[in-house]
C-alpha cells in the first residue's frame, strides 16, 4: 500500500507488475489540486479548515504549507460571503477553487453559485467570464442525519450555465478535477466523503500532469448486453457488484458511469440502450425531479425509446430526510440488493 | 440696472431641508479674469448687472450675447469649501475645500446632465412600453457615479447593484449601448441579453439583480487586485435597504481580516424600495455599521464633497490600509422603479424640496457660473448637445432589431464548441456558441 501525501512524491505499488499507482480519490483530489496549482499562479484555494487544518477531510493536505496563505486561504464560517468573495475573484481574473465543506452548506451560498457564477456570462452576453470550481463533499455519508446527508445533483444539474460533474473513482477525482479548474465556466464539482479513503489504480498515463477527462462525457465501466446501469459517484461501484452479481446468474449488465450530470451524455446513453434494449437507473439523491427523472425522459424522448423492451426504472435514496439510526439509514440509500432486484423485475426474471 | 456696489466677494449658498448644516461660506473669487462686455451689445432690460472688483460691468442674466470672448477669460480653476464629513474611526477626514477646474467642472456638468437625461428618457420609453420590465432610475444621485469616478480611474474596478445605468455611463458606457440595451436591442451592451440591471464594461461587473450580492462580489474583486499586485481597487456600492444583509456583514468581516483594498459605498437615498431608513435600520448611521472598519458620511449631492471623499478613501486603501466605508447621503426623484409611483411613501413637497433646493447639477451649475468659469450659453451648448445625444440614442434603440433568434442559445459556456440545447419540445433542437 502506498502512501500519498500532499506532495509531488510517488511509490510503486508492491503488488504491481506494470507502472500502477494505488491512489486513493483523497489523494487523487489532493495531487490534482497541487499540480494546478503549481502550473498556473492564478489557481488558488479557499474554504473553511482548508489551509492549517489541512482540510476538514484531508483533502488539501500539505497544500497550505507548499504555498502558503496567498493561495491556500481559511475563512471564517461564512459561505455566503466566501462564495461571493470567490466569484468576484473569478470575474476579475483568478481562477479560484471554492470549497464547501460539505454541500448542503451550499445552501447558505446558493445564490452565488446560481445568479453571480452561473448566468453572468449569459447575461453579459459573453463579455464576463466566470471560471470558478466550487467542490466538496456531496450526498450521503455515515450517521451525519438529515442536515448533512442531502445529494444536490439534480438541484445544480436543473441550471443552465452551470457545469456539474460527479467523479466515482480515483481516475475520475484526478482527470475531473484538473478538468473542472482548466474550464473557464463554473464548475460544481460532487465528491463523496465514503469515497474519499478507497484505492484505485491509476495507469502512468492517468499520473501525467496533463491528464484530464473531458466534462461531457460517460464512461462505459464494463460492457454488457442485456441490461443499461446509469450511475454516478458512489453507486457506479454499487452497480459494478450488483453487475458481478448478476453475471453468475448469466444476465451481463452495461454499466455507465456518468462522470457528468450536465451537460449529461445522453448520447452515451443511449448507444448503450439501444444496444442492450434494457434501462435501470441508480442514483443516491432522491427520486423526484432527479437525476434519473432526467435520464428516463431523455430516453423516452429519443430514438432509444424504441429499443427499450421494458419501461425504464429508476433505483434512488428513499424519499425522506436521512435518519440516524444505523438500521434506519442504511435502509435509506439504494443498496446492491436493490440494483439486483429492480434488474430481474425489468429483465422479467 | 444693478446696485453700482462693488462686491470684493461671491457668495454661493445652498441650504437643504436635509442638511440643515449645509453652508458653504462665502469665498474670495481668487481670480479677477472676467469678461468685458462688448459696448455694442447692451444687456436686455431687466438683466441682473453687478460691478466685480475689477470695475467691470459683469451680466448674470442668461439672456445676454456676448459677441467675441475666448476661454482664456474664464476662471481656470476655484477653490470651493465643501461640508464637512462625519468620520468614524477615522482622526482626519477629506479635506474641507476642493479645487475644481474648469475642464472638471464642465466635463462633471456633461456628465451628470447625460445620466439625468438619459434616466428621463428611459422614462419615457417605459411608459410608451418599450422598455419593459425593471427599470431602476438614477436621476437625483448624479452626484454620486460621477464625483465616485472623479476620486478614482477607470483602471480600478467597481461594482454595483440594480441602479446601474449611471454606473455604467461613468465606467465607459455609450448612452447609445445602454439605451439599446433597455429597449432590448442586439446593440445593447449586453447584446439585448441582460437588460437594465446586467449591463457590463471593462472593470465594471453590473449591475446586479440581487441585493446585497455583489458587496462580496466587489470584495472577490479586490481580493483579486491584491493577489496580482496591482495597486488598483475595487468599489463596491449599496444601497440603504441592502445596508442590513448578511452578506455584506460577512463582508466587512473577511475584507478586514484580509485587508482587501476595497471602498464600500453605502448609497442611502432615504428609502429602500417603500421603506424609510427608520422603518428598516435599528442604526441609521450606515458609515458606522462596519464596526471595525473606517466611515465616512459624504454629501452625496455634492459632486466635489463626494470626490474628496472618495479621494480621500482611496489613498486609504492604496496605503494597505485595508477596507473604509462611505455613507453617501443622497436622494432619488423617481420611485423605487418605474412601477412605483414613488409618492406613497413620501410627499411630493420633499421631493421638490429636494430638487429645488439640493439638486446636483444644480449646485455645480451655479457655482461654476458664479465664479465665472463657465458661461450661461456654454452650459446651454452643453445642455443642447446632451439632448442630442439622447434623442439619438432613443431613436437608435427603438429603431435597432431585435437579437436574432440564434442568440437564443449563445453564451451559456466561454471556450466551448458549439453543443445542442434543449428547446421548449423534444423536437426543438437549438445551438449555443460561446
Amino acid at each position: 500500500e502506498c502512501r500519498l501525501g500532499g506532495s509531488a512524491k510517488r511509490s510503486y505499488s508492491i503488488t504491481s507488475c506494470a507502472s500502477v499507482f494505488q491512489v486513493n480519490v483523497r489523494d487523487a483530489l489532493n495531487q490534482a489540486m497541487d499540480e494546478e496549482l503549481e502550473r498556473d499562479e492564478r489557481v488558488f484555494l479557499l474554504g473553511e479548515e482548508v489551509a492549517q487544518y489541512d482540510g476538514a477531510y484531508k483533502v488539501s493536505r500539505g497544500l497550505w504549507k507548499k504555498y502558503g496563505d496567498k493561495r491556500i486561504i481559511d475563512t471564517p464560517i461564512t459561505e455566503m460571503g466566501f462564495a461571493g468573495i470567490a466569484v468576484g475573484a473569478a470575474f476579475a481574473g483568478l481562477r479560484p477553487i471554492c470549497e464547501f465543506m460539505t454541500w448542503n452548506f451550499s445552501m447558505q451560498a446558493i445564490d452565488q453559485v446560481i445568479n453571480s457564477a452561473a448566468k453572468t456570462y449569459y447575461m453579459s452576453a459573453g463579455f464576463q467570464t466566470v471560471p470558478i470550481v466550487f467542490r466538496g463533499p456531496n450526498g450521503s455519508s455515515a450517521g451525519v442525519a438529515a442536515q448533512h446527508s442531502q445529494c444536490f445533483a439534480a438541484w445544480y444539474g436543473h441550471c443552465p450555465g452551470l457545469k456539474v460533474v460527479s467523479p466515482w473513482n480515483s481516475e475520475d477525482a484526478r482527470g475531473l478535477l484538473k478538468a473542472a479548474i482548466r474550464d473557464d465556466n463554473p464548475v460544481v464539482f460532487l465528491e463523496n466523503e465514503m469515497m474519499y479513503g478507497v484505492p484505485f489504480e491509476l495507469s502512468e498515463e492517468m499520473m501525467h500532469k496533463d491528464f484530464v477527462i473531458p466534462i461531457g462525457k460517460a464512461k462505459v465501466e464494463r460492457q454488457g448486453t442485456h441490461i443499461t446501469l446509469v450511475s454516478h459517484s458512489r453507486c457506479v461501484g454499487f452497480c459494478l457488484d450488483a453487475a458481478a452479481v448478476l453475471a453468475k446468474e448469466g444476465v451481463e449488465c452495461e454499466v455507465v458511469n456518468l462522470r457528468t450530470i450536465r451537460p449529461l451524455d445522453v448520447d452515451t446513453i443511449e448507444a448503450s440502450v439501444m444496444k442492450t434494449g434494457n434501462l435501470v437507473t441508480v442514483e443516491g439523491g432522491w427520486p423526484q425531479y432527479g437525476v434519473g427523472a432526467e435520464i428516463c425522459a431523455r430516453i423516452m424522448e429519443g430514438p432509444a425509446f424504441n429499443y427499450l423492451d421494458a419501461p425504464a426504472v429508476r433505483v434512488t435514496g428513499v424519499d425522506i430526510p436521512m435518519p440516524y439510526a444505523k438500521i434506519l439509514e442504511d435502509h435509506s440509500v439504494p443498496q446492491i440488493k436493490d440494483i439486483i432486484f429492480s434488474v430481474k423485475k425489468v429483465l422479467n426474471m | 440696472m444693478g446696485s453700482g456696489r462693488l462686491p470684493k466677494t461671491i457668495v454661493c449658498e445652498h441650504r437643504t431641508s436635509l442638511h440643515p448644516q449645509m453652508h458653504v461660506k462665502t469665498i474670495p473669487c481668487k481670480e479677477k479674469n472676467i469678461y468685458e462686455q462688448d459696448p455694442d451689445i447692451l444687456p436686455p432690460s431687466g438683466a441682473h448687472l453687478r460691478w466685480t472688483e475689477g470695475g467691470q460691468v459683469v451680466s448674470e442674466a442668461a439672456s445676454v450675447v456676448v459677441s467675441s470672448r475666448s476661454y482664456a477669460d474664464f476662471t481656470p480653476e476655484a477653490t470651493f469649501d465643501i461640508k464637512k464629513v462625519d468620520l468614524h474611526r477615522l482622526e482626519e477626514g477629506p479635506p474641507l475645500t476642493s479645487t475644481l477646474t474648469r475642464e472638471d467642472g464642465l466635463k462633471y456638468y456633461r456628465t451628470m446632465q447625460t445620466i439625468r437625461r438619459m434616466e428621463l428618457k428611459a422614462d419615457q420609453l417605459y411608459k410608451q412600453k418599450i422598455i419593459r420590465g425593471f427599470c431602476h432610475l438614477y436621476d437625483g444621485q448624479e452626484a454620486c457615479a460621477v464625483g465616485i469616478e472623479g476620486g478614482i480611474t477607470l483602471s480600478d474596478h467597481l461594482i454595483t447593484a440594480y441602479r446601474a445605468h449611471g454606473y455604467t455611463l461613468t465606467r465607459g458606457g455609450t448612452v447609445r449601448e445602454i439605451m439599446a440595451e433597455l429597449t432590448g436591442r442586439r446593440e445593447g451592451i449586453a447584446k439585448g441579453k441582460g437588460g437594465s440591471m446586467h449591463m457590463y464594461t471593462k472593470n465594471f461587473y453590473g449591475g446586479n439583480g440581487i441585493v446585497g450580492a455583489q458587496v462580496p462580489l466587489g470584495a472577490g474583486v479586490a481580493l483579486a487586485c491584491k493577489y496580482l499586485g496591482t495597486d488598483q481597487l475595487c468599489v463596491s456600492l449599496y444601497g440603504d435597504g441592502a445596508a442590513n444583509q448578511g452578506q455584506i456583514f460577512e463582508t466587512y468581516n473577511m475584507a478586514s481580516l484580509w485587508k482587501l483594498p476595497i471602498i464600500f459605498i453605502c448609497e442611502n437615498n432615504q428609502y429602500g424600495m417603500g421603506t424609510s431608513v427608520e422603518r428598516a435600520s435599528a442604526s441609521t448611521e450606515y458609515y458606522k455599521r462596519g464596526d471595525f472598519i473606517p466611515g465616512l458620511r459624504v454629501d452625496g449631492m455634492d459632486v466635489l464633497c463626494v470626490r474628496e471623499a472618495t479621494k480621500f478613501a482611496a489613498d486609504h486603501c492604496r496605503s494597505g490600509k485595508g477596507p473604509i466605508l462611505m455613507e453617501l447621503q443622497t436622494y432619488r426623484y423617481h420611485g423605487h422603479s418605474m412601477s412605483d409611483p414613488g409618492v406613497s411613501y413620501r410627499t411630493r413637497e420633499e421631493i421638490q424640496e429636494v430638487r429645488s433646493k439640493s439638486d446636483p447639477i444644480s449646485m455645480l451649475k451655479d457655482r461654476m457660473l458664479s465664479n465665472n468659469m463657465a458661461s450661461v450659453e456654454e452650459l446651454k451648448e452643453i445642455d443642447i448637445e446632451v439632448r442630442k445625444e439622447i434623442e439619438d440614442a432613443a431613436q437608435f434603440a427603438t429603431t435597432d432589431p431585435e437579437p436574432p433568434l440564434d442568440d437564443l442559445c449563445s453564451h451559456i459556456y466561454a471556450n466551448e464548441k458549439s453543443f445542442e440545447v434543449r428547446g421548449a419540445t423534444p423536437w426543438t433542437k437549438l445551438t449555443s456558441h460561446s
